[in-house]
């Protein structure tokens, strides 16, 4: 699916930053709503909270959680990349970005399991 | 020699700016053989219509530009056997070009977009004056010398998907040709270079996917000059506010 | 894109760089008893502190998220002009609201 040119670590990079921005993009009028519940209904986030406590929406969190470090490390490599002189090193930033990522959301994933 | 003539399967993209389609050629393997020996053996023994483009055969022209397996190469510097795909070759135009027939695609815009983006000498003394000397180590030569050995073969301009999403876009290989200019000690118009570079088809639309310092046939760095020009962009927005 | 919209993106980027590790830790922290409003609230009410922190937080994301939607679509969907303005102004907004009624209801109420 992935055309041939696109092959390498930075398009890689740069697509992974496309999709959890957007992702992020999309998932926070919910997140904002679920909160303001708390001036209108708290019941019903109540409610809402407790079902957080299934296994799959904790799975859902798990990849916001990695969608928000991926998108944090990306544009800290794309800021480092853009207004640091750099060099070839930076294919090794960008492995070192993902596997950060999936090690703060893993962090998060064992806190609430 | 009895050994069994082995082939490859080529697939060459055969049509006019309107329509076309895959063609399907055998054409013989031979030890050392290079993607342009193998359009150039169709054209001259299956089919002479086809219609491709080439002139050094050397890696210096930056004529033989092509899709090969997806990816843009130069084709005259290209060996088979570093691209084949079990014993498949497909052959394409360049992405993100209009075609003219068949191979050869209209390259018009890839160049007209160097002027646009100020790739030029702007002359800072007359014939009458002595000639600057340039430190070959000073900062600004040293990020010169990395981006001169463009040979404009149009290889970045294909492989870059924000050209291909935004057409005003003018790409890795104008966007560094400004980048040299702006580095270049005896340019004397360099703000005109900068305005040329940061508006709305400019270097800030640089998503840096990295495909064109990927595939660059020389080895050049057009994302790293295209992060250098926003450097620049950014210093003068924030110069021209204080 | 232009220089404006750039930079806007950037400044906002380096503001919420610190801002979201400090809401990273905040949520690994609190979910470790589970989460209810009373738990929420006990921690950010009537704080300054939180208010500031998440109202930042808020316009920094609204700004940083609106142009970052407008690329996609412009690029995606060929969006341009009037369109394109309208409809990242709409997404900024949109978000402003959402998320400052969001602050204001964990940290003022």
């Amino acid at each position: 699916m992935i055309r041939p040119h696109r092959k390498h670590s930075l398009w890689l990079a740069y697509i992974l930053h496309r999709i959890s921005g957007f992702g992020l993009a999309v998932f926070l009028p919910f997140h904002f709503y679920l909160l303001s519940l708390v001036l209108t209904e708290p019941d019903r986030l109540d409610g809402f909270l407790s079902w957080t406590d299934t296994p799959i929406v904790k799975f859902a969190e798990f990849g916001l959680v990695f969608l928000l470090a991926v998108h944090f490390f990306g544009g800290l490599r794309l800021m480092a990349l853009e207004f640091l002189p750099w060099s070839i090193s930076q294919k090794t930033l960008v492995a070192l970005a993902i596997a950060s990522a999936f090690l703060i959301a893993t962090i998060f994933f064992l806190q609430v399991i | 020699m009895s050994t069994k003539q082995e082939n490859i399967d080529v697939s060459v993209w055969r049509g006019d700016p309107h329509s076309g389609n895959y063609e399907n050629f055998k054409v013989p393997a031979h030890e050392s053989q290079t993607i342009l020996d193998v359009v150039s053996w169709i054209q001259q023994n299956q089919d002479a219509t086809l219609s491709y483009r080439y002139a050094c055969r050397v890696g210096m022209c930056g004529s033989c530009a092509m899709m090969v397996n997806g990816i843009p190469r130069w084709t005259c510097r290209t060996h088979v056997k570093k691209v084949l795909k079990g014993k498949k070759l497909e052959v394409a135009p360049l992405r993100n070009l209009p075609v003219i027939k068949d191979l050869v695609t209209d390259m018009d815009t890839f160049f007209d977009k160097w002027i646009s983006a100020e790739g030029l000498h702007h002359p800072s003394k007359t014939r009458l004056d002595p000639i600057e000397e340039i430190e070959p180590k000073s900062l600004g030569r040293v990020e010169i010398n990395a981006g001169i050995e463009c040979i404009n073969c149009s290889i970045c301009y294909a492989a870059c998907d924000t050209v291909t999403n935004n057409s005003d876009y003018l790409g890795p290989a104008a966007l560094q040709r400004a980048w040299t200019v702006y580095n270049d000690v005896k340019d004397a118009d360099k703000q005109t270079v900068l305005n040329a570079v940061s508006g709305d088809g400019g270097c800030l639309n640089c998503h840096s996917q990295g495909s064109c310092s990927v595939h660059c046939p020389n080895d050049l760095n057009p994302m790293n000059a295209i992060a250098g020009l926003k450097r620049a962009t950014a210093t003068s927005f924030f110069n021209r506010k204080g | 894109m232009n220089i404006r919209l750039y930079m806007l993106q950037r400044i906002t980027a380096l503001i919420m760089a610190p801002l979201t590790l400090g809401h990273i830790a905040v949520m690994i922290y609190a979910v470790q008893d589970g989460l209810s409003a009373s738990e929420i609230l006990g921690r950010t009410q009537g704080s300054n502190m939180w208010l500031l922190f998440y109202g930042t937080f808020v316009v920094a994301v609204s700004i940083h998220a609106a142009i970052g939607v407008r690329v996609i679509v412009s690029e995606t969907f060929k969006f341009v002009g009037f369109t394109l303005d309208a409809f990242a102004w709409f997404v900024c907004v949109a978000m402003l609201f959402m998320g400052g009624r969001a602050v204001l209801a964990v940290t003022l109420l």
